[in-house]
């Protein structure tokens, strides 16, 4: 009777008892919300193109944000550092076509799951060989990104908006309406579509692979250094941020591993019920549940939507 | 059983000169051998396409009919021979590149993109046709829009031509298998290609389908001017319609000619129109 209370009753009591430490949790939950949004983007870009689930996608976010850091500590201005980066991404997409994608074309897709694992270990050791393993502190000021906070207040307390979560939801927001725009605007989105479709069809009509593959991996190399500039001024840049890709799981269970509209939504239910779970239900089990109330959540709705919550539906004719 | 096409009602005797003229050769396929592991699936095939003709390739299954199509446009590299396009031989070539030159193609078990649009599968073959930078495209704006708009107009042409319009916007993997087939002619067809490969167009369907089918593909052929080469497994349907006929069994050309010719050849009736004709 006490437990069910305790689960039932004392949260809601709280929260209504204290608004102001409500929205603080909301916000905290849909800022980490975004940053998780930003990095199942990545993964659903190359799952849409390509039917591979991009293990290194977590391992990407840190080594743009590692060269990205590295540059500059040579010296490189920041801006220049952030253009140089971009190429730098360039090139890995180019890398990656060539020296994996290509030689493994018509693979099952386990075996090119299994090379993004390869790809991993070997952004890991090229990371560490270059720059070293210990964290780096990101350049964001030097970036022109804001630093510091709003204080606004609710009901008889206060909230806490930190300005660099303002600008990472913006940059975010931007970032998916612009994906959007290509994937269902423009005639490298209908061809990007028409390789997730069929990849012999889109070849009888002249769509070269190839080139899709690298735009696509270069767009999620883009979302990766976003991410990873995103991530890093909130913490520091070191590779223990690779366990973060982890988290994008959850996320892409929810919104579904094909839709751009889903990884965000799915972000935003994660980041939100992980920071409400652990602030208000938390305590019952002695705290410290956000780091796997996450996958509770995904299992739930794994039930009662396979698919995802904006997956394609699946239709099979009998 | 066959479907009666509208050609022989009226080019009266099948093997009358046809109203088209026909061109040079266009597409050559030079000894061309193709093996998986040991088995070999072509060997030695060597035959040619003229420029507005219908070549059919027939032959009993198994015979390497459709091994014959994906060499033809790069799907599959043959081990030996050539593929000639237009006087210019090709060993390695890549489908999209055979695509860039004039080949488009259906396949046997349809091929679409299955979560597009009936009209977005169309205008996906006109990818290569679109060339116009692509900031301009996110913008929607000038030269590009008006490309667009282009683009949209031919395609709306072919969806006239192919009698598709109550479906353009429907979904294709929730169309019927026959209209699914229409699509994907449609969508070939978009590439206003010089040479047309088509992998039994009319395998599953029924008399009405095919008749229906058999009339689009003349139609392409004599409207557009366009190649046709096609696989098929109706006999009735390949004599009405084709020009000349290649007979290929386990892999080798035994036959290779008018209709009437192959009709009466002995090694075919033995190999095939002996067994399936009565």
């Amino acid at each position: 009777m006490h437990l069910l209370y305790d689960i039932f009753v004392s949260p809601f009591a709280q929260m209504v008892g204290a608004p102001d430490l409500l929205v603080q949790t909301l916000w905290d939950g849909l800022v980490s919300g975004v940053l998780y949004a930003l990095i199942a983007l990545g993964f659903v870009l190359i799952f849409k193109a390509s039917g591979v689930f991009n293990f290194a996608q977590g391992i990407m976010v840190v080594f743009a944000a590692l060269t990205l850091v590295g540059l500059y500590q040579h010296g490189v201005p920041a801006y220049a550092a952030l253009a140089l980066t971009l190429v730098v991404m360039l090139v890995l997409a180019f890398g990656v076509e060539r020296l994996m994608l290509r030689p493994l074309v018509n693979q099952p897709e386990i075996i090119l799951f299994m090379a993004t694992f390869g790809l991993t270990y070997f952004l890991i050791g090229l990371g560490e060989l270059i720059f070293g393993g210990d964290p780096k502190v990101m350049i964001a000021s030097q970036l022109g990104l804001p630093s510091g906070s709003y204080r606004v207040t609710v009901a008889r307390g206060f909230v806490q908006l930190q300005k660099i979560d303002i600008a990472a939801a913006i940059i975010a927001s931007i970032m998916v309406v612009g994906l959007g725009v290509l994937f269902n605007r423009t005639r490298i989105g209908r061809a990007l579509r028409a390789v997730a479709d069929s990849h012999k069809a889109a070849l009888s009509v002249g769509i070269s692979l190839e080139q899709i593959w690298v735009i696509v991996w270069f767009a999620a190399g883009v979302v990766a250094l976003a991410t990873g500039i995103m991530w890093g001024a909130r913490s520091d840049v070191s590779f223990a941020l690779e366990i973060i890709a982890l988290k994008a799981l959850p996320v892409l269970i929810l919104g579904g591993f094909t839709s751009i509209p889903g990884a965000i939504i799915g972000g935003l239910i994660i980041g939100v019920g992980e920071k409400l779970g652990d602030f208000y239900w938390g305590p019952l089990v002695g705290g410290g549940i956000e780091s796997w109330f996450a996958y509770v959540i995904a299992l739930v709705f794994l039930l009662f939507r396979p698919q995802g919550l904006f997956g394609e539906r699946i239709i099979e004719r009998l | 059983m066959s479907a009666q096409p509208q050609r022989v009602a009226e080019a009266e005797p099948a093997n009358a000169a046809p109203a088209r003229v026909l061109g040079g050769v266009i597409l050559a396929v030079e000894n061309v051998s193709l093996s998986f592991g040991g088995v070999n699936a072509l060997s030695d095939v060597s035959f040619d396409v003229r420029e507005h003709e219908v070549r059919a390739i027939i032959g009993p299954n198994g015979a390497g009919k459709s091994s014959m199509l994906n060499v033809m446009n790069g799907f599959y590299q043959p081990q030996r021979g050539v593929i000639r396009f237009r006087g210019h031989a090709y060993h390695g070539m890549k489908p999209h590149a055979a695509a860039a030159m004039g080949m488009g193609r259906t396949f046997q078990n349809i091929a679409l993109f299955r979560g597009m649009t009936v009209l977005d599968n169309i205008m996906a073959g006109r990818s290569l046709k679109m060339r116009r930078n692509f900031f301009l495209q996110l913008l929607r704006w000038g030269p590009a829009l008006r490309e667009e708009t282009e683009h949209r107009r031919a395609v709306e042409e072919i969806i006239d031509f192919l009698e598709i319009q109550h479906i353009r916007r429907t979904p294709v993997g929730r169309l019927p298998y026959g209209l699914q087939k229409r699509v994907e002619l449609a969508r070939a067809l978009a590439m206003e290609p010089s040479v047309l490969l088509l992998d039994e167009p009319m395998a599953g369907m029924n008399i009405e389908e095919k008749q229906d089918m058999c009339r689009f593909v003349l139609e392409v052929n004599e409207h557009y001017g366009t190649t046709i080469v096609l696989i098929e497994h109706d006999m009735g349907v390949v004599m009405d319609i084709s020009d000349r006929v290649v007979v290929l069994d386990y892999g080798r050309k035994i036959a290779d000619g008018t209709p009437d010719e192959v009709r009466s050849d002995q090694a075919v009736i033995d190999a095939y129109l002996g067994v399936t004709h009565s």
